[in-house]
């Protein structure tokens, strides 16, 4: 869904991967942390995904987000997910599940450098009451699952295009994941699912950025040759560089084919943070050590 | 007593005819849990989901999300212990219409510890937005849907297979949050549930003719749990009160008549028949209710702990009012 459409789309998502690298950084110095990597490996990927790829009406929530009210009940009438910023939900349109829910603030930030979401609405973030939270949940801005136990929204998905398939819906449903969740089961039973229930109307961006909590995958459990263990299961997977953004858009133009679509952006989780590197291998959570540290990323950002 | 066979079988057929939204999804052992019948009526409606039960539970959260009614069939270890999380999380958390149908509840398979949920009403207790049914006869297997379908939420159902008695007249159909009294007494209140009712039913009517009165109520929704027939019941017994599942003592029917009793100021002295904090292992439904003290007899040996004397009743009274006889005939049911 691009804005502006005098300008070519590319440089409409590079200009907004580039606002989105600025404004995480900006906000991590504000809040003396943050997840920065994921800003670092995801911005192209985010931008191309909403600027180009998805097929998202206008947003349909409030610019400035309402404050948490309730969980869902049988007597919380009215309930809202976070689903109303990727657009209203109808036959046409495509659906956008997040599902690494840790990348919330790249979410939110997404949604504030696509005018979906105010500046007030980031400002929101982790303060108590607020649906701007830490990890998002299906109130949060941008949210439709509350997929904090990762691996479970691709099999959510999995139902949801089951569902739109029956029906005989044109819009398509996109998950955002990240790699690390390919360590967990449920994430295979939902690939073979998607195949043999031929759900192609699921496409599925991962961020493949070689990080989890502990350090690099490699170190803590290695999931590679993940392109050859998803052909294995039947998804029709494309590698690509995440930060070429033509590269990112071209497998989501192809005519689906039967096979779910699963798009592997190997990334680099310090793109546009050089100073990141000398926290390698553990790359997770931004925590300044001392003032001095903080006042190098301050510089940084004044040269953004 | 009547003896049916294959009543969820046939009745899922009659009852989801005019209902399209309702979609069965199986893990593998469609026949083992009378879904074969829907499968053949309406292939349609029918997913195969494959020994995959975490898929599953988050898949029909999507499927209830896009305004679909899941019915998941398995045995009910594989609905809420591998899947806890995504039961708590993909389903219960967004207060989503799905059913499950749990079946083998507590020591009603020969299939061992891993295929006995003996745990599941005290696990689901613990989750907002759950509903809890539970089935003993052939008439609460085929109302139990109506009661299902119109909660705004997940509903978890132990149900029962194979062949099972009709003890409530096909009409008395069961309602939410409302016991069916089959006895009035003083002296006690009895509480059962699922096949401990039949159980019960062999022992109250020979404990009458001892002259001990009971008030028996079957339960049939474990949550929500504020009846108020059973509020009166536990008020009234002047002797003491009984509960009696085919399940753990501890986080079921006992633990919440324990927990209403408390909360209602009633000081009396509560006896909880069920297992007894234990794990059961594979063998007929008769051995194990006999050794895990789930029986007719184990009623009578608390009455008549409480009661402080002996009553002298012995298995051939309670054989000469069995009413399985017709039951007997049924082989331990295998998987």
């Amino acid at each position: 869904m691009q804005t502006n459409p005098n300008i070519p789309w590319q440089q409409e998502a590079r200009r907004v991967a580039k606002a989105i690298r600025r404004r995480s950084l900006e906000h991590t110095i504000n809040s003396n942390g943050g997840y920065l990597s994921q800003a670092a490996s995801s911005a192209e990927m985010l931008a191309t995904l909403y600027t180009h790829v998805m097929n998202l009406g206008p947003s349909i929530a409030p610019m400035i987000p309402e404050p948490f009210s309730d969980v869902p009940s049988a007597t919380k009438r009215n309930y809202k997910t976070g689903a109303g910023y990727n657009g209203a939900q109808n036959s046409t349109n495509d659906r956008f599940i997040v599902s690494a829910v840790h990348y919330a603030v790249v979410i939110y930030i997404s949604l504030v450098e696509t005018g979906r979401m105010s500046l007030e609405g980031l400002n929101q973030f982790n303060k108590d009451g607020s649906t701007v939270e830490m990890i998002g949940a299906e109130h949060s801005p941008g949210h439709e699952f509350t997929a904090g136990s990762l691996g479970q929204a691709l099999s959510g998905a999995a139902g949801v295009a089951y569902a739109r398939k029956r029906r005989g819906e044109k819009g398509r449903v996109w998950v955002y994941m990240s790699d690390g969740e390919f360590q967990i089961g449920q994430v295979w039973e939902a690939f073979q699912t998607l195949a043999f229930h031929r759900l192609d109307n699921v496409g599925v961006y991962v961020d493949v950025n070689g990080q989890q909590c502990d350090g690099e995958m490699n170190a803590v459990m290695d999931i590679e040759p993940l392109q050859k263990k998803l052909e294995a299961f039947g998804a029709r997977v494309f590698k690509v560089d995440a930060h070429d953004v033509d590269a990112l858009a071209y497998p989501a133009t192809l005519k689906p084919d039967g096979r779910p679509l699963v798009v592997l952006a190997y990334s680099d989780p310090c793109r546009g943070f050089p100073i990141l590197e000398e926290r390698r291998p553990k790359l997770h959570y931004v925590r300044f050590s001392d003032a001095a540290e903080k006042a190098r990323y301050q510089s940084l950002l004044a040269e953004m | 007593m009547e003896i049916l066979s294959q009543v969820h079988a046939k009745n899922l057929v009659r009852w989801a005819k005019d209902k399209p939204r309702v979609l069965v999804l199986s893990a593998d052992l469609t026949s083992s849990v009378e879904a074969h019948l829907f499968k053949d009526a309406y292939p349609n409606r029918f997913l195969s989901m494959g020994v995959a039960e975490q898929n599953m539970l988050s898949f029909a959260g999507g499927l209830a999300r896009e305004g679909f009614t899941p019915f998941l069939h398995t045995f009910a270890v594989f609905l809420y212990r591998r899947p806890l999380d995504q039961l708590s999380m993909s389903v219960c958390y967004p207060n989503l219409p799905v059913r499950l149908f749990g079946f083998l509840p507590g020591i009603t398979t020969p299939g061992g510890a891993t295929h006995q949920a003996t745990d599941d009403i005290a696990i689901l207790r613990a989750l907002p937005n759950m509903t809890i049914l539970e089935t003993g006869d052939a008439t609460d297997v085929e109302s139990v849907l109506d009661v299902a379908q119109a909660i705004d939420g997940p509903v978890y159902v132990r149900m029962l297979r194979g062949e099972i008695p009709r003890l409530f007249d096909a009409n008395d159909k069961m309602k939410l949050n409302h016991a069916r009294v089959l006895s009035t007494g003083a002296d006690f209140a009895l509480l059962s549930s699922g096949v401990c009712t039949e159980e019960a039913l062999r022992a109250t009517e020979i404990l009458r003719n001892h002259g001990v009165a009971i008030q028996h109520l079957h339960i049939t929704t474990h949550k929500p749990f504020n009846d108020p027939q059973v509020l009166d019941a536990l008020q009234e017994a002047r002797r003491g009160i009984i509960t009696m599942e085919n399940h753990t003592i501890m986080g079921g029917l006992g633990t919440a008549v324990a927990e209403m009793m408390a909360e209602n100021g009633i000081g009396k002295r509560l006896v909880r028949i069920g297992l007894k904090d234990t794990y059961a292992h594979g063998a007929s439904k008769p051995y194990l209710m006999r050794k895990y003290e789930l029986d007719a007899m184990a009623l009578v040996k608390t009455v008549e702990k409480l009661l402080g004397k002996a009553l002298n009743i012995t298995e051939e009274d309670l054989q000469s009012v069995r009413l399985d006889k017709v039951h007997s005939a049924a082989k331990a049911e295998a998987l």
